[in-house]
């Protein structure tokens, strides 16, 4: 036995000591506690990976439920891909619980804080360790409430418990789709089991593993904030910078992947479910990318460039390059907690300020910050030898053997991705300083996990992961082919360029593009007015109706008033019945007895009849 | 003299009990409902360690002649399906009686005493296998309800008292016809021989006969589930009625009509229950979904949850109705988790209601920062209602889906929807009442839980984990039950039976049991 299940109940305990008792305890055992007990998650998830060969670890604790036929247990497996999700979550995870506890000093819920952010480790390593869909989808749901909970965390601003909802409410409707995927792989395949529903899949009609394939696709669009319900991730910004590090950035918006590569067997067998991938993921990196082009607050920028880099991976998934969307996952998951966990000491440094347009020349300010961030800026913008640059690349090339044109909207993405990466990064660091505050270089304990993270990004591209995966995934075709290689990495040079020219070397240059592009500047600036498309279309008529119509119209009018009619209608027969309404206990006593002898005589008579 | 017995006893005592007490020993009463019902409580836990799996059908049975022309019995008996609700019954009476404690201040012994016969009823409904008896409980536990919201209910709680009243009686009366009818054919009350005398081929109702015989059991049963659109009369009773009131009418009294359909409609009238199937579940998926629509816009706490109740029992009836093994056991375990959380979402309810005395949303905000214990409990409670996994109502509605798609997979695509919306009006709801800033008037008189209110919820969020994480203490005897109703309702069909689409699943589950 490898003891798997203590990977996620050791940051439950955690969660549990510190959720009941941390309002009790001082920060520092707080500290202790919630980052302890996250090492030693790391510790046991290396040691578990460092003795893990092609075959999969299967463990299996207690049966979760049984009816009918069907049977749920509550097992975990740890395999290759699995493998590299443990050592993301655990790794990153643990970095961003030591930055927490410089960034978070000075906020009051505390132990709170932490126990949420324990206990969102428990479900994400739940959900990569889960070895049927249904625990998986324990860990999926669990990661959604503790999103909620930590966007929500000042619960005393109402746009922040508003984001919280919409996260939960839209991640929701995503997961409609993934139980009813649920539901249609147990009416044909009997199980949930990973095991037996992928190997039985190839024997399944094409028809039934597309319903299945795109229902799942559904839910995972839900999770990894994908055109159409990407809508959520932006808002969840109102949270606390870590969590918008570590969970709508390096780990829990990445489910969605995992949870298309996991079930990979099955999208094999319904290819346009596959293509439907694709076309998501490259649309989505396209739309989120220029959203990110004119936005001001730093981290609603690194925000699009989320669901614009998801994309990517969904992409790569899509032409059926796995591993390369895990590589990138993993690549994603240093540079983009990067660059929040930068932004985040950007907002620190300046008590709280997140326009950047109230920022500039902090280069100076607070170096760490900027080196370290600068480390994550060329990493995403492919810039080689970094991470992104191997896994973005990975992924062009593999779209290019699927269908060129998906190639080269792929790398005009990655220019406009260099592009307002180095926007923000001229903004913030470069030019005149245009705020008020007095800018302070972040503690050790916030510029440690920053460095740790710069390495990273810079040198992680190194690891590896499609040869780690290399007989895990259906190989992908795809040849090394230099000239694409080039292109795609001047994409992110020219991107850079461009921003650098009208950001620093000809600052006002960005507003007069800004001024003749006008309707489109506005429309973009305005997200595309999705959200507010979708509160006219969605929202305000299903709250607005079912006032309306449905309490006011049909429960209080037509039911209400029928069964009201009746009893007028019968008004004469009612001040007869009034009389036996006397409100005297007495008097009911009498008649419930007299009803009963009545009664009594009656079935006596029947039976004498009979 | 079985332990049921005991068990039906226990209650009925108190009752007498609580009755010899001089009423101005107010804590005398109360300490005397505690004890009793804690007792109580623990006797019944024999009955599910007690419940053998190798004996099909009821056990701790006892017959013996009631009254002697016409025969009716007092037999009593409980299996899989009933020993949950009974135990739900008395989980819920020790609780029901500690937040009362200091909320109800006048005519102190009646209200003890009206709850210990409630309870005596509700667990008399349960167990009865006579079906005069099951009728006799039937109204016994009717009168002490009436009475609880009458007396100790809000405002309008006389016309909301008579509504209840009226609504059920009108659907019991069916019932009555029904049960009489019934008797004059087969010359018993007792349901097991009657049972055996339809299996046996020495009773049979003509399709129509049976038809009318099953609208007159239905319709009973769907106004106390209650199945749209016979739902109206809920709205008003939980409102008007006190904590305990509500706590007790959500979490067992509705039980009592899909306990009905699942004993009585569907093994004695199979072919009916069959032919009408789809239109109830089409009533039933327009209650999951306008329930939650209708719960989004309410105004008032108490409302809300009581229409949450129509959406949330609305998954129990297709679960009932999808004639699947994995359909019926999530519809009995809905029954049992909705008694829980919304159980539980009363008695939080009504805390908040002693302390600001006010059941509109928009009188309160800000409670977490006022009461985080309360909020917390209050917190833990609105996810496992949502349906959030771990906790309990995720399996049963987890089962219940599954087995209507299963049945027919588009019933679950709409029903499905329900559990999106439950997650914006439970939100919607927690956003309101407790985040945000705090009102003066709420930070003044919205404090934390007393150790007494600790007590009184901390078994009911145990309950819901419990319930979400470890079904198997819970799931094996309702299987086998339900697996035996399955059978019987087969068995008796006359026309068709839906041609086992599940046919591996089922045989497979025989394997197991190894039949």
């Amino acid at each position: 036995m490898h003891q798997l299940w203590l990977i996620p109940a050791l940051p439950f305990a955690g969660f549990l000591i510190n959720g009941i008792l941390g309002r009790r305890f001082s920060r520092a055992v707080v500290n202790a506690v919630a980052l302890g007990s996250v090492l030693l998650a790391f510790l046991w998830a290396l040691k578990t990976v460092l003795g893990l060969g092609e075959a999969r670890i299967f463990e299996h604790y207690f049966n979760w439920i049984v009816a009918g036929g069907l049977q749920v247990g509550c097992d975990f497996a740890v395999d290759r891909l699995t493998a590299v999700m443990l050592m993301v979550v655990t790794g990153v995870g643990a970095l961003i619980h030591i930055y927490s506890i410089g960034y978070m000093a000075h906020e009051d819920g505390y132990y709170r804080f932490f126990a949420y952010l324990n206990l969102f480790m428990y479900f994400m390593l739940t959900l990569v360790l889960a070895a049927n869909f249904l625990l998986l989808f324990v860990g999926w749901e669990g990661v959604g409430l503790c999103s909620y909970l930590l966007i929500g965390f000042w619960f005393h601003k109402k746009s922040a418990t508003d984001a919280g909802n919409k996260a939960f409410i839209v991640n929701r409707i995503g997961d409609y789709g993934f139980s009813l995927a649920m539901l249609l792989i147990v009416v044909n395949f009997g199980t949930l089991d990973f095991q037996i529903v992928f190997h039985a899949a190839p024997t399944k009609p094409e028809a039934v593993l597309t319903t299945i394939a795109m229902l799942l696709l559904v839910g995972a669009c839900g999770k990894s904030a994908q055109f159409p319900l990407y809508v959520w991730l932006p808002d969840a910004m109102e949270g606390p910078t870590p969590v918008s590090a570590l969970i709508h950035a390096a780990t829990m918006v990445t489910a969605g992947v995992y949870m298309v590569a996991r079930s990979f067997p099955i999208y094999q067998g319904a290819p346009s479910a596959l293509e439907i991938v694709a076309y998501i993921g490259l649309f989505t990196a396209a739309f989120a990318a220029t959203i990110g082009l004119a936005q001001n607050d730093i981290k609603k920028v690194f925000a699009y460039s989320t669901v614009s880099q998801l994309g990517y991976m969904f992409l790569g998934a899509g032409v059926g390059a796995f591993s390369a969307g895990i590589y990138h996952l993993m690549t994603h998951a240093f540079f983009k907690a990067l660059l929040f966990l930068g932004a985040g000491s950007v907002i620190h440094a300046l008590s709280g300020e997140q326009d950047m347009r109230n920022m500039g020349g902090l280069r100076k300010k607070i170096p760490v910050t900027f080196w370290t961030l600068m480390c994550a800026a060329v990493a995403i913008s492919g810039v080689p030898p970094t991470a992104g640059f191997f896994s973005k690349d990975a992924i062009l090339v593999a779209a290019y053997h699927h269908a060129p044109w998906m190639y080269w909207i792929g790398t005009i993405t990655a220019g406009l991705t260099a592009f307002y990466v180095f926007r923000a990064m001229f903004l913030t660091f470069f030019g005149e300083y245009r705020g008020h505050e007095h800018p302070h270089e972040s503690p050790k304990v916030m510029t440690i996990p920053l460095a740790v993270l710069g390495v990273l990004s810079i040198a992680g591209g190194f690891i590896k992961v499609p040869a780690w995966l290399e007989h895990f995934f259906p190989v992908a075709e795809a040849p090394e082919n230099p000239s694409l290689v080039f292109i795609s990495v001047a994409a992110g040079l020219i991107g850079i360029f461009i921003a650098y020219v009208m950001y620093v070397a000809r600052p006002g240059l960005a507003d007069s593009v800004a001024s003749s592009l006008d309707g489109l500047y506005r429309l973009v600036y305005n997200k595309y007015f999705v959200d507010e498309i979708y509160d006219a279309a969605i929202v305000k008529p299903v709250v607005s109706g079912s006032r309306a119509v449905l309490w006011r119209g049909v429960d209080a009018g037509l039911i209400d008033g029928t069964v009201n009619g009746v009893g007028s209608g019968s008004q004469g027969f009612g001040g007869w019945l009034k009389l036996f309404q006397s409100g005297n206990i007495r008097s009911y006593a009498t008649w419930v007895v007299f009803g009963s002898v009545v009664l009594v005589v009656t079935l006596g008579l029947i039976g004498a009849v009979r | 003299m079985s332990l049921l017995d005991i068990v039906l006893a226990l209650p009925l005592l108190g009752f007498l009990a609580v009755l010899l007490v001089p009423r101005q020993n107010e804590e005398t009463i109360r300490r005397t409902a505690m004890v009793i019902a804690v007792v109580t409580f623990l006797a019944s836990i024999g009955l599910a360690t007690g419940l053998s799996s190798d004996v099909p059908g009821p056990q701790f049975v006892t017959d013996v002649i009631w009254i002697a022309f016409p025969e009716i019995h007092y037999h009593v008996g409980t299996d899989g399906l009933s020993v949950w609700l009974v135990i739900l019954s008395t989980f819920l009476t020790p609780i029901c009686i500690l937040i009362s404690w200091r909320s109800i201040d006048k005519r102190v012994k009646e209200f003890y005493a009206f709850l210990l016969l409630l309870e005596f009823g509700l667990i008399g409904v349960f167990v009865s296998l006579d079906l005069f008896l099951f009728y006799v409980f039937w109204e016994v536990s009717l009168v002490p309800m009436y009475f609880l919201i009458g007396i100790w209910g809000h405002e309008r709680r006389i016309y909301a008292a008579v509504k209840f009243f009226l609504y059920t009686m009108a659907g019991s009366s069916l019932m009555l016809v029904g049960i009489i009818y019934i008797y004059n054919r087969a010359g018993t009350f007792n349901y097991t021989t009657i049972l055996d005398m339809l299996n046996g081929g020495k009773l049979g109702f003509t399709p129509g006969e049976e038809m009318l015989l099953f609208l007159a059991f239905f319709i009973a049963f769907a106004i106390k589930v209650p199945l749209f659109p016979l739902h109206t009369w809920l709205p008003d009773a939980h409102v008007e009625a006190p904590t305990a009131g509500s706590v007790m009418l959500a979490s067992v009294m509705l039980k009592m009509g899909a306990y009905g359909l699942i004993r009585y409609c569907l093994p004695m009238f199979p072919d009916a229950s069959r032919r009408c199937a789809p239109w109830i579940i089409v009533l039933a998926i327009i209650g999951i979904i306008y329930g939650a629509l209708v719960a989004m816009v309410q105004p008032n706490m108490k409302k809300l949850v009581a229409y949450s109740s129509v959406s949330h029992l609305g998954f129990v009836v297709l679960g009932i109705f999808s004639f699947t093994q994995l359909g019926l056991d999530g519809a009995v375990y809905q029954m049992l988790n909705h008694g829980i959380s919304t159980g539980a979402l009363f008695v939080l309810v009504g805390l908040l209601y002693e302390r600001r005395h006010s059941l509109e949303i928009a009188d309160y905000g800000g409670v977490a920062t006022a009461a985080p214990g309360l909020s917390t409990v209050f917190l833990i409670t609105t996810l496992a209602s949502v349906g959030l996994p771990m906790l309990n109502n995720f399996v049963g509605e987890y089962l219940v889906l599954q087995g209507a798609a299963q049945a027919n997979f588009r019933w679950a695509v709409f029903a499905a929807i329900g559990v999106i919306l439950s997650a914006c009006y439970m939100l919607w709801l927690y956003q309101r009442v407790f985040y945000g800033d705090t009102p003066e008037a709420v930070a003044d008189h919205v404090h934390d839980l007393n150790h007494r209110e600790w007590v009184a919820t901390v078994p009911l969020l145990a309950m819901m984990l419990w319930m979400g994480v470890y079904t198997a203490s819970f799931l094996p005897p309702i299987t086998r039950t339900n697996y035996a109703i399955l059978e019987q309702s087969k068995m008796n069909v006359r026309f068709r039976v839906a041609a086992p689409p599940h046919a591996p699943y089922l045989s497979a589950r025989e394997v197991r049991l190894g039949r």
